[in-house]
């Protein structure tokens, strides 16, 4: 019976994809878990909000605010999200919708390849390049002393490493809108600007969200660059030409290095425990909104 | 021909690359009458419909030569405003694209782009031009849904007011009833002809029946070339070319 082996090789194969993703989420679901535990002890002895919302980060005293690196982390990210999403906006619609194709094979693949630089040349970029030209220019500004290690820094490195990651995404995003769709707005008499604003955009928004989304969740993760250049002092950053730490550097500056000090090691964990927290509520927050966008469009 | 032509192409060729797919086309289209391009796939009649609202220069390497005038106007002259141009024509494609907007959306869309802002005037033409293409009671409770809520012939029907909304001299159909059901075939056929006491109406299809049943004139496109141009009966009944008695026999045998 040859149709009852067809059909039991569907089941098997059904079967084992099943099993496989069930692996990936279980897996991630155990790291979350695994690193609630860890952070116990340092839970046990202070609450969770005056971790989250002191600023005092004595190791040595047995205290740990984490506010610090939760503001470093959140400002160099959406600083850099700033920086990088309108430039990669309008490149990927340059490419998409305005290049002719031989510039388009040629640049498309260029991009594709910084995405594959490894972030520590990045960084050393970031320490030559980035940090002496934000102490030149903002550095003489007497009542604000900058090393031009800063959120800045960190920021522009950022958003030069997520710049590659957003356009491949967007254009290829903006290349899925149906030219006919675009014709019927050009044949309306509308420009090509007209076309881009209305249709295109308006088109691409879900695409342009989940391209956002992932590249926030890359920023949020960063960690070899952005430590090069960022100065890494446990204070909230005022400014951005202060420095800051994000939780990301922290773990990978101490992790190893000083658990004989009590409590650290649980206090690392769960500076890796917040990270997680906040990209899974980052991921979960775009899915709300990208099945809002979606809903209105269909 | 009686009337003036309204437009008029004049040794326009037209290349993919190094491929020619129109080959010194010259003709007049009359005002205010049905005109269909009919011939096998691939032989130039979406093409050399595209050329009439300069569609052709968003896409690459392709190159226009030659003359197509609209209302005395050279279309391809250098300093004519290509918006000024595509303002004159409403298009309908072979599958209707709603733009990613509510009906109302939709058909509002041009007016706005050309600058009319007052609310109760949108209202209006947008009322208007619905029941111009009789969508309007179908979609009158509905009218800030998305317009990809719609049946594919009552998208059909919404970009025709669409197009209409820009108040057009022309409509283009690029073969508008192909993903069509036959009832909805059926509306939009009779929307043509009564639109063609207003319009001139330029229609790519490769339905003969359908060409037959709404044209005033058919132009028979073989090869990049026209083979033969007449009033619908006449073309059909009685073809001069042997090429297009072949087709027309092919078709109803």
């Amino acid at each position: 019976m040859p149709d009852t082996r067809r059909l039991l090789k569907e089941r098997i194969a059904g079967t084992a994809m099943l099993v496989l993703t069930a692996v990936s989420i279980l897996l991630t679901a155990a790291i979350g878990i695994g690193l609630y535990i860890r952070s116990e002890p340092l839970l046990a002895r202070h609450s969770l909000g005056s971790l989250l919302t002191s600023s005092v980060w004595k190791p040595m005293k047995g205290e740990f605010g984490f506010f610090p690196f939760i503001m470093g982390t959140l400002w160099v990210t959406c600083l850099a999200l700033f920086i990088a999403l309108p430039l990669s906006l309008l490149s990927a619609i340059y490419l998409s919708e305005y290049a002719a194709p031989r510039i388009r094979r040629m640049v498309v693949p260029i991009v594709d390849l910084l995405s594959g630089i490894p972030p520590v040349v990045y960084g050393v970029w970031g320490v030559l390049f980035v940090v002496p030209l934000i102490q030149r220019s903002a550095g003489t500004d007497v009542t604000h002393f900058t090393s031009g290690y800063s959120v800045l820094a960190g920021a522009i490195v950022l958003a030069v490493m997520i710049f590659p990651l957003l356009i491949s995404i967007l254009f290829e995003v903006f290349s899925g809108v149906p030219l006919e769709m675009k014709n019927a707005s050009l044949s309306l008499g509308a420009t090509q600007w007209q076309t881009i604003k209305f249709v295109l955009l308006k088109k691409s928004a879900p695409g342009i969200l989940a391209a956002t989304a992932l590249a926030v969740s890359r920023s949020f993760g960063e960690t070899i660059a952005v430590l090069m250049v960022c100065g890494n002092m446990p204070l909230a950053p005022h400014a951005v030409t202060d420095a800051c730490y994000p939780l990301p550097a922290l773990i990978a500056n101490n992790y190893g290095e000083m658990l004989s000090v009590p409590m650290y090691d649980s206090a690392l964990l769960f500076a890796a425990f917040i990270l997680f927290v906040i990209i899974f509520l980052f991921n979960l927050l775009s899915r709300i909104v990208l099945a809002r966008i979606e809903k209105n469009l269909v | 021909m009686t009337n003036t032509p309204h437009i008029s192409v004049q040794n326009l060729n037209l290349y993919y690359g190094t491929r020619q797919a129109l080959k010194n086309i010259n003709i007049n289209i009359p005002d205010k009458k049905v005109t269909s391009f009919i011939g096998p796939s691939g032989c130039g009649k979406t093409s050399l419909l595209k050329t009439f609202n300069r569609l052709h220069d968003s896409a690459l390497d392709v190159r226009v030569a030659g003359k197509v005038l609209v209302d005395g106007e050279n279309i391809y002259d250098k300093q004519v405003e290509v918006t000024h141009i595509r303002k004159k024509m409403g298009l309908l494609s072979q599958r209707p694209f709603p733009l990613p907007l509510s009906i109302y959306g939709n058909v509002a869309y041009g007016p706005k782009l050309h600058g009319v802002k007052d609310k109760p005037l949108l209202d209006a033409l947008v009322e208007q031009r619905l029941k111009e293409v009789a969508l309007w009671d179908e979609v009158k409770d509905r009218l800030h849904t998305p317009a990809t809520g719609l049946s594919i012939g009552q998208q059909q029907r919404l970009c025709l007011a669409r197009g209409l909304a820009v108040e057009p001299e022309i409509i283009l159909g690029d073969e508008p009833t192909s993903a069509l059901d036959p009832k909805s075939t059926h509306k939009v056929e009779e929307l043509f002809l009564e639109l063609k006491n207003k319009y001139t109406i330029v229609l790519v299809t490769h339905i003969l029946r359908q060409a037959r049943r709404v044209s005033d004139y058919i132009v028979f496109v073989y090869d990049g070339q026209i083979i033969e141009f007449g009033p619908t009966e006449e073309l059909l009944l009685n073809p001069k070319e042997e090429l297009t008695k072949d087709y027309i026999r092919g078709f109803f045998s």
